[in-house]
């Protein structure tokens, strides 16, 4: 049982089954957001205080979900690729970053465009928007560390090490709202329950579902990339070409 | 309890060249084992995997019978490591330099035999100066001096006699003696010819 | 040469928390003190900076009041982010970073020890010019010394993280931007409750609250960023 653990973890064997899981996430992604986007645009009822407006939050909320679960993943495969010095592991966080920084920036993005009309600003420096910002700049860093080194090796584990220091900034965005009293809403979706409408609901719910399998899909297609970059001298690879 | 080092299947990678395989050895107390190869084989390489400096791809390095990983304080303590770069402090004297490398090992030794040992190795005059205006082989030097001192049980030592001129290949050469008789070991990269024989060489990257 | 031909003592394990800390400590103060560049241009630094705002933006003083707690902050990170690179550059360059490496102390010890000689060395003297520089920017005595706490507290911080940053980028391409991409983005919340101390107090509340989140972010970053920095270290002369 062992061995079929690590099966998959050898870049030669996870090269295949990337590539034949990874239309199926962007297919999934495409539906699941097909639909949510539906329900956000159509099916949900108009706001009562914002208007139209309000249904950037379709994008807005999702997007800052996944800019945070997509660093806690990354920062989850630095740390396994520290402590068994596995190869693939730190592909994985590589192929990550490069999307958890797009979600960031759609984040900030769509919820600077929100800003404008409910706010009247574009930008304020408030506790989660600055620490979104910084969440933005901990991908940036992640991205140039990895890649600032002649051994790529050398970059995984210096990038690996630095998101788990940069790992702190995710519950201070996550609280921000609850311990400042800021411009920024506090959440209305925990765990519990929500306060919203049950259509707003699913559509965000449907919305971040989809962008959780693009994500998926992404990683997947990148790492394999990435695997082909790194062990493109094996035999394994070469035969690939012929 | 008689040092002893063993190295069992080292293998290790730099960038996409794997530089040494399964490599296997044994040293036991009163041995040294010379390292040669040409350059950019691994001499280095090897050495600073055996020190624990540089992580292997695969096999463990034994000290008196414990997994050098696991033990490491234990390994860190008897021994004494000296690579390319010398350590040396620009700012501080050669005596402050002899004294600072000995405190980090662990060792306080009375001014009384800092003085002694530079003068030994023919630093005594030049002891209090600041180290940049010592002379390469005068700052390899300190080394010698440090290697008097240090009660460590296993060298490993990457090209000990650089910058040496014949005296201080002798001095060397003296101390390697004395260690050997003490019943430490060693594990010397080096392509010069050091007095006592090495009881085995050990060729990478031919 | 001595005669003497003893067999070598058993090696004990000889390392310590203490000694290690004590060595680096002792060895880093006494290399800056005698090579004092590094002090004294972050020194100048940050009094050339915090003196260039009044000429930018106007001496006009509630202007200076109302903007003098964060800019003295400000100038005090990018002062204290200036010193960062030669926290490890130079060890690493000569060979002494892989001595340590293998020393018995306990990596933790003597990478405490350098970070707090750091800090000896470039925020406690920041720390202790502020309020001369808070006086040039017309802040009362009470806010001066929200300003200084809040210093005293937070420069701390910016060297563990500052430690941790350069550690992680030694021997990387890039340098001086690669290190303000790491480190500025994790120097914010300091600077954020740190400026707010003074600020607050300067509104007449209380600095109390960001002081206390200061000081539970230092004891935070205190226990959980040398190890970090070792393993950085690790990496960095594998």
């Amino acid at each position: 049982m062992k061995i079929a653990w690590f099966y998959f973890a050898s870049p030669s064997t996870f090269y295949r089954l990337a590539g034949w899981l990874a239309p199926w996430f962007f297919a999934l992604a495409a539906i699941l957001g097909a639909a949510g986007l539906y329900i956000g645009l159509f099916v949900a009822p108009t706001d009562a205080q914002q208007g139209e407006v309000y249904r950037i939050i379709f994008v807005h909320v999702p997007a800052s979900w996944m800019s945070m679960f997509i660093y806690f993943v990354m920062a989850c495969y630095g740390g396994i690729s520290l402590t068994f010095n596995t190869r693939l592991a730190a592909m994985m966080a590589r192929a990550l970053a490069p999307t958890g920084a797009m979600f960031t920036f759609v984040a900030l993005w769509t919820g600077s465009f929100w800003g404008r009309p409910t706010w009247g600003t574009y930008w304020v420096w408030d506790a989660r928007i600055t620490s979104e910002l910084v969440l933005l700049f901990l991908y940036f860093g992640f991205l140039a560390l990895a890649n600032a080194f002649e051994d790529p090796r050398r970059g995984d584990r210096a990038a690996a090490l630095l998101a788990l220091i940069g790992l702190v900034n995710l519950p201070i965005i996550y609280f921000s709202v609850v311990w400042w009293n800021t411009l920024h809403q506090g959440a209305s979706v925990k765990f519990t329950g929500t306060t919203m409408q049950i259509e707003m609901l699913w559509g965000m719910l449907l919305v971040a579902l989809s962008f959780w399998m693009y994500s998926i899909g992404a990683s997947l297609t990148r790492v394999r990339a990435i695997i082909l970059e790194r062990e493109g001298r094996t035999l394994w690879a070469r035969a690939l070409a012929t | 309890m008689t040092a002893r080092l063993e190295a069992r299947g080292l293998t290790c990678s730099r960038g996409t060249a794997t530089l040494f395989r399964e490599l296997s050895f044994d040293v036991a107390a009163g041995e040294w084992l010379a390292v040669r190869g040409p350059n950019g084989s691994g001499k280095t390489t090897l050495l600073r995997c055996v020190a624990g400096l540089t992580r292997l791809d695969r096999g463990e390095v034994l000290w008196d019978g414990e997994a050098t990983r696991a033990s490491s304080a234990r390994f860190r303590a008897s021994l004494l490591y000296a690579g390319h770069l010398p350590g040396i402090k620009d700012d501080l004297s050669a005596e402050e330099n002899l004294q600072c490398a000995l405190q980090l090992r662990g060792i306080a030794a009375a001014p009384e035999a800092l003085r002694a040992a530079l003068a030994d190795v023919g630093l005594e005059k030049r002891r209090r100066l600041p180290a940049r205006r010592l002379s390469a082989g005068q700052r390899r030097r300190i080394g010698l001096a440090r290697l008097m001192l240090d009660p460590a049980e296993c060298w490993t030592l990457d090209e000990p006699l650089t910058a040496l001129d014949d005296e201080g290949q002798r001095l060397f050469a003296g101390l390697l003696e004395r260690h050997l008789a003490r019943g430490g070991l060693a594990v010397l990269a080096t392509h010069h010819d050091v007095a006592p024989a090495p009881a085995r060489v050990l060729r990478i990257g031919t | 040469m001595s005669a003497a031909v003893a067999p070598l003592p058993a090696a004990e394990t000889c390392g310590s928390f203490p000694a290690g800390f004590a060595w680096a400590f002792a060895r880093d103060v006494k290399l800056a003190v005698r090579h004092p560049g590094e002090t004294l241009l972050v020194v100048a630094f940050f009094v050339l900076v915090a003196s260039l705002f009044p000429l930018g933006v106007g001496a006009e003083p509630q202007l200076l009041q109302r903007i003098g707690p964060g800019v003295i902050w400000v100038c005090a990170l990018l002062a204290a982010f200036l010193s960062l690179p030669s926290m490890f550059a130079y060890d690493y360059a000569d060979g002494s970073l892989e001595q340590m490496a293998l020393s018995p102390h306990p990596m933790v010890a003597w990478a405490s020890g350098k970070i707090a000689a750091h800090w000896a060395a470039s925020g406690l003297p920041l720390t202790v010019l502020s309020p001369l520089l808070g006086l040039q920017y017309g802040l009362d005595g009470a806010t001066l010394a929200a300003l200084a706490a809040a210093l005293l507290l937070g420069t701390p911080v910016l060297s563990l993280l500052g430690a941790a940053c350069t550690a992680l980028a030694l021997g990387a391409r890039g340098g001086g931007m690669l290190l303000a991409l790491l480190a500025l983005p994790l120097f914010v919340p300091v600077l954020v409750f740190g400026a707010g101390a003074a600020e607050a107090q300067a509104a007449g509340l209380s600095a109390a609250p960001h002081l206390s989140i200061l000081g539970a972010g230092l004891i935070l970053a205190a226990m959980g960023l040398p190890p970090a920095v070792c393993a950085a270290v690790r990496i960095a002369v594998d």
